[in-house]
C-alpha cells in the first residue's frame, strides 16, 4: 500500500463528499425541508404526550427521537439507495472504472452525508427544545460524545453495507427504503422507550445502532427517567455499539466485493429501468 | 364523457401497474399493510408506555381512529402530486401524456383513484387491527352511516382537489414538490385534531385549526364512525358546539372554494410551465 495510493483514496473521500457538504450551503430551502417537516411530526407527538398527560421528559424522548430520524434517513435514502441512483444516472461505471477503492467512494458518501444530517438533525433538535422548553442534563459529555460517534460509524457502516445490497435491485429500492421508515421508527424506538417492546424485540432491534444510540442518549439526557426506561447499561451499549461499527465496516467491504462480482457476471451493473 | 371515462379508467390501470408491478402480489400487500400498521403501532406504544397498557380510554380510540383516517390525507395528496413529478422525472412520459387527445385532469384523478383503493384497504385494516386486537370503540350498530359516507365522499374530493393546486406547484419546482407536500400534509396532521384534540393545541394554533377543511372532515367522520367516543369526550374536542348538518356544510363550501382555487392555481402552473418549456424537463432529481 504506497503513498500514492492512500492520498489517491483519501482524495476519493474529499471528492465523494465534498457535492454533499457543498450542496448543504448551496441549497438553502433545506432549513425550511429538513428541520421544519420533521419539527411537524415532533410537535404532534409532543402534543399526544400532553393529551395523555406524560411525564414532561417524554418531550425531550421525542424531540431527541425526532432529531435521530435524519440520520435513518440519510442512511436509506442517501446511503443504500445511493449506489442504485448512480446506477440509474450512469455515474456507476464512472466510479467502478476510478482507480481507488469502492470503499473510498463509500466513506466519500458518509462523511458527506454525516455532515448535512448533522447540521439538520441537529437544528431541529435546538428549535424542538427552544420552542418546546425542554431541559436536558449534560452531566456526562465525554460518555455522550464516544456513544455519539459509535453509533454515528456503526449506522454508517451498516449504510455501505445497505449500498452494496440495494446495487442488484430495481425498483425493489425505493420501495425497500419506504418499507423500512416506519417500521424501523417503531422498534427502534424513536418515540418511545425501547424498553417496552420487551427485552428480545428490543435486542433482535439492537442490530440497528441506533436503537442502542437513543436509549444511551436518553439514559445521559435523562438519568432519572431515562435510566428508568432504559434497555441496557450506558456501558454495555458502547461497548456493543463499537462491535457493531466492526461488524458492519468489515460487511460492507465484503458485500461490495460480492455484489459488484455479481452485478459484472450478471450484467447488470449498468442495466437501468429495472 | 365515454373519453374522458376510459382515460380515467387507463390512469387507473397505469396507476395500479406502476404501484403492484415491482413485485409479486403477497409481497406488494405485505408492503402496503407492514408500513401503515407500524406508523400506528408507533402511537399505540407511546399511549401504552405512559396508561400502562390501558386502551379502553376514549381519548385512546379518538387516537387511533384519527392516524387512520389520516393516511388517506397523506397517501392520497401525496398520490395526486406525485404523478407530475413520476412521469415528468423518473419515467419521462409526462409529454406524452400532455399531448395524447385526453383531458388531463381525468388522467390525473384516475392515477389519484388506485391510491385512494390502496389506501382505503390499509385505512380499512388498520380499524380492524384495533378493534379485534385493542379494543378501539367502533361497534357496527352505533355507526351513523349517512354521516360516514357523506364524509368520506366529501373528504376524499376535498383531498384530491387539494392535490391537484399541489401537484400543479410541482410543475414550477423541480424537487420540493415531495417537501411541500409532506409539509401540507405535516400541517394538517397538526393542526387539524388527527391524533390529539384540538384544545391541547396553543389557542393561536386552534384559530389555524377551524379553518383547515380537514379538522371538519376528521369530526364529521368521528362522528359518524365512533360517536360514543365524541360524546364522551364532549367539550375536549373543541367541535361540540357544531352540528352534523353545520359539519356537512363547511365540507362542501370548503370542496367548492378549493376546487375553484386548486384549478386556477393547475391552469396558471400549466400555462406558466409551457411557457417555460417545464414540461419535459428532467433535474435527475
Amino acid at each position: 500500500m504506497s503513498d500514492s495510493w492512500v492520498i489517491r483514496n483519501l482524495r476519493a473521500i474529499r471528492g465523494r463528499a465534498y457535492p454533499r457538504v457543498i450542496g448543504s450551503i448551496r441549497e438553502p430551502s433545506w432549513v425550511i425541508f429538513d428541520i421544519a417537516l420533521p419539527l411537524l411530526t415532533v410537535a404532534a407527538y409532543v402534543y399526544l404526550y400532553k393529551f395523555i398527560d406524560a411525564p414532561k421528559e417524554f418531550v425531550g424522548f421525542v424531540i431527541l427521537g425526532g432529531a435521530m430520524t435524519a440520520f435513518w434517513l440519510n442512511i436509506l435514502w442517501s446511503m443504500a439507495s445511493q449506489l442504485y441512483w448512480e446506477k440509474e444516472t450512469g455515474n456507476l461505471s464512472l466510479f467502478l472504472m476510478a482507480p481507488v477503492s469502492r470503499m473510498s467512494i463509500l466513506a466519500g458518501m458518509a462523511v458527506g452525508g454525516l455532515f448535512f444530517t448533522t447540521l439538520r438533525a441537529g437544528s431541529t433538535m435546538a428549535i424542538g427544545i427552544l420552542v418546546f422548553g425542554v431541559a436536558l442534563s449534560l452531566s456526562n459529555p465525554l460518555m455522550l460524545i464516544a456513544i455519539f460517534v459509535a453509533t454515528m460509524v456503526a449506522l454508517y457502516g451498516m449504510g455501505m453495507m445497505l449500498a452494496s445490497l440495494y446495487l442488484l435491485f430495481g425498483r425493489e429500492a425505493y420501495n425497500m427504503s419506504n418499507l423500512l421508515t416506519e417500521p424501523i421508527y417503531l422498534v427502534s424506538g424513536f418515540y418511545f422507550p425501547v424498553s417496552k417492546l420487551g427485552f428480545w424485540t428490543a435486542a433482535g432491534a439492537s442490530v440497528i445502532p441506533i436503537t442502542l444510540g437513543l436509549d444511551a442518549l436518553r439514559q445521559l439526557f435523562y438519568p432519572a427517567t431515562g435510566v428508568q426506561y432504559a434497555f441496557l447499561s450506558i456501558h454495555l451499549e458502547l461497548v456493543i455499539l463499537c462491535v457493531l461499527c466492526v461488524v458492519f465496516i468489515f460487511l460492507s467491504k465484503a458485500s461490495l466485493d460480492y455484489m459488484e462480482k455479481l452485478g459484472k457476471t450478471s450484467g447488470r451493473l449498468t442495466l437501468r429501468w429495472q | 364523457m365515454r373519453d374522458n371515462l376510459r382515460t380515467f379508467k387507463n390512469a387507473a390501470w397505469l396507476g395500479w401497474q406502476m404501484e403492484s408491478n415491482w413485485t409479486d402480489p403477497f409481497l406488494f400487500a405485505t408492503y402496503s399493510i407492514v408500513k401503515p400498521l407500524a406508523g400506528t403501532l408507533i402511537l399505540v406504544f407511546m399511549y401504552l408506555v405512559i396508561t400502562h397498557g390501558d386502551t379502553s380510554t376514549p381519548g385512546f380510540s379518538y387516537m387511533f381512529i384519527g392516524n387512520a383516517l389520516y393516511m388517506y390525507v397523506a397517501e392520497v395528496l401525496f398520490g395526486v402530486t406525485w404523478v407530475i413529478h413520476d412521469d415528468r422525472e423518473h419515467y419521462m412520459t409526462l409529454k406524452q401524456v400532455y399531448i395524447a387527445p385526453i383531458s388531463f385532469y381525468y388522467y390525473i384523478f384516475g392515477r389519484a383513484a388506485i391510491k385512494i383503493a390502496i389506501t382505503s384497504v390499509g385505512v380499512l385494516l388498520t380499524i380492524l387491527f384495533g378493534i379485534f386486537v385493542l379494543d378501539v370503540e367502533v361497534s357496527l350498530a352505533s355507526i351513523s352511516w349517512p354521516l360516514l359516507i357523506v364524509s368520506l365522499v366529501l373528504g376524499l374530493a376535498a383531498i384530491c382537489i387539494m392535490g391537484l393546486a399541489l401537484g400543479g406547484i410541482s410543475f414550477l419546482t423541480a424537487k420540493h414538490g415531495q417537501g411541500i407536500n409532506e409539509g401540507v400534509a405535516g400541517v394538517f396532521y397538526v393542526l387539524s385534531g388527527v391524533i390529539f384534540p384540538i384544545t391541547i393545541l396553543p389557542t393561536w394554533a386552534q384559530s389555524i385549526s377551524k379553518i383547515l377543511p380537514v379538522t371538519y372532515w376528521m369530526e364529521a367522520m368521528r362522528r359518524g364512525l365512533e360517536p360514543g367516543v365524541i360524546t364522551d369526550l364532549g367539550s375536549t374536542t373543541g367541535m361540540d358546539g357544531m352540528d352534523n348538518w353545520f359539519l356537512m356544510l363547511v365540507l362542501i363550501l370548503s370542496t367548492i372554494a378549493f376546487l375553484f382555487i386548486s384549478v386556477g392555481i393547475f391552469r396558471f402552473a400549466d400555462k406558466t410551465a409551457r411557457r417555460k418549456g417545464k414540461i419535459d424537463w428532467t433535474t435527475a432529481y
